[in-house]
């Protein structure tokens, strides 16, 4: 599915990213752990291909493409999706508008005719029961005030709309109450199939405990230091990351 | 000597062949009008509300004028479609300056309202009455020049249901410069909403200068809809006049689509207490189109409500300005007041020029006036891409969400709807002239 090589990357004149390799096959879901400025999200960042991140050195391929020469919208195409830490508010766009610009692209460069109306309409009313979003919020301007947790599903719910191969899901744990994060947890279990993958960027074991990583990664100062199952997500939340710097030889 | 030289000679010359083809009323305050603009000439952009367009440049080049009023063959109906159709209006059509006269049945009137042709029905009651005032050299000339344009009439307590449709088309073989006029009276109670569109229908240099005057009388309401659909080789000076009569309420919306160079004058006065005017402007503009708004709304009596939004979308070298002024005179207490303009550069070579004024010599008024402008959200942007909308599409959004909130704002709906799509068209870059003109080569 994924496959990153000696990952550089910066922003502006700072390098972040410092060699990264991962490899993610089908069905596989993977965490993604490490202390703040790490690089956790500049890793998602740059792997959907936000343009205020710079690849320096290194490779990434999605299913044998290229991924550092399409543009983000053609990634998107492809299968690749970002559940953003802080999702944007879109004033004056429509969900609506919004998811049906997004599956008509998407169907453009599939080489399909765009959606009828009624058909898209009932695909959003199956898939906002995936996070048990209003109909409300779905016929509101793009995030526009929502609150977080809303903001949150409504992000699955795009992820169930776009049906994506992986999934990159960046702290969408964050500002959750329990039942919230149970909520967006069994979203993202009903959406996983034995072709889809996912990476789930978090500081807690919580969300960790609802969707099984089969693996568990330890980003420190842009590179991965340690790689492990379950188990070691258990291991930071009891001791946190000072014995892993300590392993490495720091500190 | 400026630009103003060929106009003041013109008029020595053709002083005769302009009454002539003209009216006693509009020839009364002729004259006079040429007395003021020969002293005063064209304004420099160092008069302040000149600032932003060069009026001296755009009044240079040598265009035809149609003083002997021959006929231009068209039959408007035939000819042309306007891109707002089906408003259920009643239609109508200005032919350069001339009320274009038909037999065509119209939507039924109600009794004592009067559309028709401004040298036929203006009085000096109301005629040049604002206009004369204003001592804008634009403005002269045109009462200059002028021999004809529209009048419309609606008498005491009648309320026209009907949106009146009144459909501007340039029409000439060579290059034309035309000045138009209009005359709306709207008496005691009365009821109006019209709309114009504004058309070029050939590939021809235009200069079209434009005088409204309205007075709208005690408890009248009155919506304004002007709607510029051009093309690149064409210069709009409008000037617009209104006169608010107490508890009396305006809404005067203008909105530029496609145009070459554009200047739209509202100078709007609150003579009555208790009146109210709402006033929405529409910008979209690129290439090298320039598109300046100035506004004046003076409050002169008490308890006056006005309400300004002016929303600009710039792109490539597109130049846009607006300046807005809020008088508010000595005792004209409990005014509300608000200015708001608006403005999105999608391109960094775009400017606009924006300066939003307040003058209050009252004490006891809530007024506020403010301006922004600023570029597309990058994050926004991103994001979209992200869903796999691609860069282009996300824009056009973006867009789209910017302007519609103006245009949400415009009380016809029939022509939100159509402006929501126009607009839409124009963003994707598929309206490039007037699209339902049949006379365009």
């Amino acid at each position: 599915m994924l496959e990153v090589k000696n990952l550089h990357a910066r922003i502006g004149e700072k390098e972040i990213l410092k060699g990264i390799d991962l490899v993610i096959n089908d069905g596989e879901t993977h965490a993604i752990m490490g202390p703040n400025g790490s690089g956790k999200s500049t890793l998602s960042a740059v792997l959907v291909g936000n343009p205020l991140y710079e690849v320096t050195e290194g490779e990434a391929y999605f299913n044998g493409k290229n991924l550092l020469e399409m543009k983000p919208e053609d990634r998107a195409h492809e299968g690749l999706f970002l559940s953003f830490q802080y999702p944007v508010e879109i004033p004056g766009v429509s969900m609506t508008n919004f998811m049906k610009a997004a599956i008509n692209e998407k169907r453009k460069y599939q080489g399909l005719d765009p959606m009828n109306a009624a058909e898209f309409l009932k695909l959003m009313r199956e898939k906002r029961k995936v996070v048990e979003l209003d109909s409300k919020l779905a016929n509101r301007s793009v995030n526009e005030g929502f609150s977080g947790g809303e903001k949150k599903r409504n992000e699955i719910f795009q992820m169930a709309m776009l049906e994506p191969k992986l999934s990159i899901l960046d702290e969408t744990d964050s500002g959750l109450d329990v039942d919230a994060m149970r909520i967006v947890a069994e979203g993202v279990n009903k959406l996983q199939t034995p072709e889809t993958s996912c990476i789930v960027i978090t500081h807690y074991d919580r969300l960790l405990e609802m969707i099984k990583p089969q693996f568990v990664h330890v980003l420190y100062k842009g590179r991965i230091v340690k790689t492990g199952g379950p188990e070691l997500a258990v291991q930071i939340q009891e001791h946190g990351y000072d014995w892993i710097k300590e392993e490495i030889g720091e500190e | 000597m400026g630009s103003e030289q060929q106009y003041i000679e013109l008029y020595k010359q053709c002083r005769t062949m302009i009454h002539e083809h003209s009216s006693d009323v509009m020839n009364s305050v002729r004259d006079e009008a040429f007395e003021r603009f020969a002293s005063s000439g064209f304004p420099t952009q160092k008069v302040e509300r000149y600032k932003y367009t060069d009026i001296q440049k755009l009044f240079a080049p040598d265009y035809g004028l149609n003083l002997n009023r021959l006929t231009i063959p068209v039959d408007p109906y035939n000819a042309f479609r306007c891109d707002v159709p089906n408003l259920s209006t009643s239609l109508y059509f200005v032919v350069n300056d001339a009320f274009y006269q038909d037999e065509k049945p119209k939507g039924h009137l109600p009794e004592g309202v009067i559309i028709g042709s401004l040298k036929d029905f203006a009085t000096t009651a109301y005629y040049n009455q604002l206009a004369g005032k204003a001592h804008d050299a634009t403005t002269d000339l045109n009462t200059m020049l002028a021999q004809d344009g529209l009048y419309v009439y609606v008498p005491k307590n009648v309320k026209v249901d009907r949106a009146i449709q009144v459909i501007n088309i340039l029409r000439s073989d060579v290059d034309l410069m035309v000045n138009r006029r209009v005359l709306i009276v709207l008496e005691e109670g009365a009821e109006l909403k019209m709309l114009f569109c504004d058309h070029a229908a050939d590939d021809r240099n235009f200069l079209a200068t434009q005088v409204i005057e309205a007075y709208v009388g005690a408890n009248a309401s009155l919506d304004l809809y002007c709607l510029e659909e051009t093309h690149h080789k064409n210069v709009r000076v409008s000037n617009v006049y209104i006169d608010q009569q107490r508890d009396s309420r305006v809404n005067h919306n203008v909105i530029t689509l496609h145009n070459g160079v554009t200047r739209n004058k509202l100078d709007l006065t609150f003579s009555g207490e208790g009146a109210e005017c709402q006033c929405y402007g529409c910008v979209i503009a690129d290439k090298h189109q320039h598109v300046d708004n100035n506004t004046l709304i003076t409050h002169q009596v008490p308890h006056c409500t006005s309400n300004e939004l002016y929303k600009y979308v710039l792109d490539n070298q597109a130049v846009g300005a607006f300046a807005g002024r809020v008088l508010v005179e000595y005792g004209a207490q409990k005014t509300t007041s608000q200015m708001t303009n608006q403005n999105l550069a999608a391109n960094k070579e775009a400017r606009m020029y924006t300066q939003p004024m307040l003058e209050i010599y009252a004490d006891d008024v809530k007024c506020a006036h403010g301006s922004t402008v600023g570029q597309l959200n990058d994050a926004a942007l991103f994001y979209m891409r992200q869903r796999g909308i691609s860069l282009e599409e996300a824009k056009v959004l973006l867009q789209n969400a910017f302007i519609n909130e103006v245009i949400d704002k415009m009380q016809l709906e029939p022509l939100r709807d159509r402006l929501h799509y126009l607009v839409e068209k124009r963003f994707r870059g598929e309206l490039n002239k007037c699209k339902g003109c049949q006379l365009c080569k």
